[in-house]
């Protein structure tokens, strides 16, 4: 006789406290496959844990944000934000959709050069560029975004020394009526700093002002947050246009729109409150459209959209390691996907699904990771399917910064795979090994030996 | 280990504490073992049982059953746990 179908034993108490008014339904429906791969096939194949990309939905992602804006603006440009996640094939895959390069440091900026973007076609921002990049990049003839006065300073030499135009834009903090106001970037709006960096540029004649920048905050929930940047962008242009008779190229509106994920102390998921691209899009353009520029003269409206085009292109697969009973009676269930490789653990409460089917019972469990440190906590609190030692899950929305602020802490980092549009898995960024770590240390001679 | 014997266990999984007012669902595995701990059967005598029914390794059997016991400890509907 067959037998029957292992289920570890259950027993929950009815609690009869209140209902959720929501009534948040549990996250046990399995994900058992991406792209058409099977989950066990991917890890049976690259090892757990791996992260695991889907070509298709960056596409699709890219290409639904382009129209959200194309059919509301006549001149849109996106550039791929790099930090987001600069692994070579994801950078490539936006840049065949047409997107540039938005860097924010040197090695960023090497980056995009060895992904065989043109000069012209990488925008680099942030508070830390070298003389080194300030050299490179004019003599590219890329846009930079100045950040602060010494910069400017540093490019007016530079660009004097080379005989070479630099190209610039600044970056705008202001008052948007979101909190925090994000006013350590670049020149503030309201107290007449961006007046005094543009009075600066356009007095300067090894200085072309080609753009008006700014990145008004991340995670943002709120459309109408854009609007009154763009409003106030295109007063600052407008108002170059009056004094100088000098139109700017573009307005570049930044990122920061939100994912789906949910953000810890949310009290709805991120996917129920997150705004769609579309009203991003509509806020933003309805602000250039309805500002005083003239309908033929509009200027390229630039997005450094990141999060919101990758996050949910990535998945993470992992294995359960063990489940404990903690002191006070709650589940515990141990991963092997710490948050050393998943960062974006700190600030949301992820998406976590089993690979395989369940029944319908369910527990209420903290999910740990792996490592040796008490820091290391996936979700405080998620209900679950009853995992036994060997089962596998996923972890959904982890395409943006995960695999560009992970750490090489205690464990090494696993492979990143991304399937294609054909369904065809391939390994994007090996594991590392102890020779990799090994490569770039050295020891001291007088340290070489040692007797226990 | 005697489990409280007034203890109210329904087919489907409703378990009534009378003792305490408290109320608890239960899987149909978790059925079955407080069932047998009602026939004043061992842990050993249980694992058996369950091994020859599910497709479960005996570590894993063992492990569960454990853990399943130290919380009806736990929720007070087994008194004490010293024949194990």
């Amino acid at each position: 006789m067959d037998k029957f179908r292992y289920e570890r034993p259950l027993i929950k108490k009815l609690e009869s406290s209140m209902p959720n008014k929501f009534g948040m339904r549990t996250e046990y429906a399995p994900k058992t496959h991406i792209d058409g791969v099977a989950v066990a096939d991917l890890i049976s194949k690259y090892g757990s844990p791996v992260f695991v990309l889907s070509e298709k939905t960056i596409r699709s992602n890219v290409r639904k944000a382009r129209k959200a804006f194309e059919t509301r603006y006549p001149k849109v440009q996106f550039a791929w934000s790099y930090k987001t996640n600069y692994m070579d094939a994801v950078c490539r895959t936006f840049h065949q959709e047409g997107s540039w390069a938005e860097v924010v440091s040197g090695f960023e900026y090497d980056k995009a050069i060895h992904n065989g973007v043109e000069g012209s076609k990488i925008i680099f921002n942030g508070p830390d560029k070298s003389d080194d990049d300030l050299h490179k990049a004019i003599s590219n003839n890329s846009i930079i975004h100045i950040d602060h006065f010494d910069e400017f300073y540093a490019i007016k030499e530079i660009a004097t020394n080379l005989n070479i135009t630099a190209k610039v834009a600044i970056r705008v903090n202001m008052d948007t009526g979101i909190y925090p106001m994000w006013d350590r970037f670049g020149f503030n709006f309201e107290n007449g700093q961006a007046w005094d960096a543009l009075n600066k540029i356009m007095r300067s004649d090894v200085m072309e002002l080609v753009g008006l920048h700014t990145h008004i905050g991340t995670f943002m929930l709120s459309p109408n947050a854009y609007s009154v940047a763009a409003y106030k962008l295109a007063e600052l242009a407008i108002g170059v246009r009056e004094k100088y008779n000098h139109e700017v190229n573009y307005i570049d509106m930044g990122g920061g729109f939100a994912s789906n994920n949910t953000l810890k102390g949310g009290y709805l998921p991120g996917v129920d409150i997150s705004p769609s691209i579309n009203e991003f899009a509509e806020a933003i353009t309805s602000a250039l459209i309805n500002s005083n520029f003239r309908p033929d003269k509009l200027p390229l409206l630039i997005l450094e959209t990141g999060r919101a085009l990758v996050d949910d292109a990535g998945f993470l697969l992992g294995s359960v390691l063990s489940n404990k009973r903690l002191s006070d009676g709650r589940r515990s269930t141990i991963l092997d996907i710490g948050v050393n490789i998943l960062f974006t653990s700190f600030w949301y409460d992820h998406k976590i699904t089993p690979a395989q089917p369940f029944t319908q019972y369910t527990e209420e469990t903290v999910l740990y990771g792996p490592l040796c440190m008490n820091i290391d906590v996936i979700r405080e609190q998620i209900s679950l399917p009853l995992l036994n030692k060997g089962d596998h899950v996923v972890i959904h929305n982890v395409g943006a910064y995960n695999m560009t602020q992970w750490m090489q802490f205690i464990t090494l980092r696993p492979k990143i795979v991304m399937i294609d549009i054909d369904g065809k898995p391939h390994v994007i960024r090996e594991g590392e090994s102890l020779q990799n770590l090994l490569d770039v240390e050295k020891v001291p001679e007088h340290l070489e030996k040692f007797e226990l | 280990m005697n489990i409280n014997k007034n203890i109210a266990v329904s087919d489907s999984g409703f378990v009534f504490n009378p003792t305490t007012g408290e109320s608890y669902t239960v899987n149909p595995i978790g059925v079955e073992i407080i069932e047998m701990l009602k026939q004043e059967k061992s842990i050993n005598e249980i694992n058996q049982v369950l091994i020859g029914r599910y497709n479960a390794d005996i570590v894993t059997i063992d492990k569960d059953v454990s853990d399943f016991i130290n919380l009806l400890k736990l929720y007070s509907l087994i008194e004490n746990q010293n024949a194990a």
